[in-house]
């Protein structure tokens, strides 16, 4: 089987890519929003553990 | 065991397990997703009524699954939640939302992808279509109804009775295309009998249903680390944790 006939999917091509894109952009969303928000809190406490360690 | 299950409650141990277990979950997650698709893109044939189009089943169908799953998960720990008050389930029940919209959502999109070429159409108001659109709006009523309660310990437990409310719907989208006449296909692999599908397909659907449920896990614990840092900003273990990580 070549590529192009991989990517053609016997036709359905458009219906069975955009399924495959949606979950994978779904799927990652869910874990890049949690992941990019615990990285903003601990960088936060970070910075305030460290004023209060300046100010002791 | 008691011990260990009371240990991890806690939230500097929850918070330090999870963050030693998630890598490997997540090298997990990778193995079992890469198999899945070479077995379900590549190596599972043609199928020889729908050809190529059923391979849409590989993400539609555990979709589906993880979206029933994890609504019972939400349901439990609503439970567990109105029984004894426990702040871990509280979490887990709240944080289970958005990752079961998720799956639901993916249910429904790929379904339409999928009934278009099979069907002639995206969008019947069918059992089984709109038992599982009535659970979307379940799990968006949860979001919604905790975001809009400010005592969060309060918005937990309305969150536990809507979600216990909404279980009634469970059987339903299951029993759908048992009960009504429907242009929904019936079980094909939960059944008592054989399933009714070929090992080289099934194989890579019950990989990726096992990937689906890896990742709900992963999800899961990104966001519990995350609202418990946030909860507990200002305790002691969280800055000595960040201390020792400095160090």
């Amino acid at each position: 089987m070549s590529l192009s006939e991989f990517l053609h999917m016997g036709g359905y091509a458009p219906y069975v890519w955009p399924s495959y894109g949606i979950a994978a952009l779904v799927l990652w969303w869910n874990l890049w929003v949690p992941a990019r928000r615990l990285r903003q809190v601990r960088a936060r406490l970070r910075r305030r553990l460290r004023r209060e360690e300046a100010s002791r | 065991m008691m011990n260990f299950l009371h240990r991890l409650a806690s939230p500097p141990h929850f918070y330090r397990i999870s963050g030693r277990l998630l890598p490997w979950l997540g090298a997990a997650f990778a193995l079992l997703l890469v198999a899945g698709l070479v077995g379900g893109l590549y190596l599972a044939p043609p199928d020889y009524q729908q050809g190529d189009s059923f391979r849409i089943m590989y993400i539609h169908v555990p979709s589906a699954w993880m979206s029933l799953f994890i609504y019972m998960v939400m349901a439990g720990a609503g439970l567990i939640v109105l029984v004894w008050r426990i702040k871990l389930a509280e979490l887990v029940a709240v944080h289970s939302a958005p990752i079961g919209a998720s799956f639901t959502f993916l249910a429904l999109v790929t379904g339409s992808l999928w009934g278009k070429p099979m069907w002639g159409t995206w969008w019947v108001w069918d059992a089984r279509l709109t038992s599982e659109l009535i659970l979307l709006f379940l799990y968006l009523g949860v979001i919604g109804l905790y975001n809009a309660i400010e005592d969060k310990r309060a918005a937990a437990r309305a969150v536990a009775i809507l979600a216990l409310v909404g279980v009634v719907n469970i059987p339903i989208i299951h029993y759908s295309v048992v009960w009504w006449n429907t242009l929904h296909q019936g079980p094909t692999v939960t059944r008592f009998d054989k399933p009714a599908i070929a090992t080289s397909m099934l194989i890579p659907l019950l990989i990726m249903a096992l990937a689906f449920n890896l990742y709900y896990f992963i999800a899961l614990l990104m966001r519990l680390r995350l609202a418990l840092l946030e909860r507990e900003a200002g305790a002691r273990w969280v800055a000595n944790l960040l201390a020792e990580e400095e160090a």
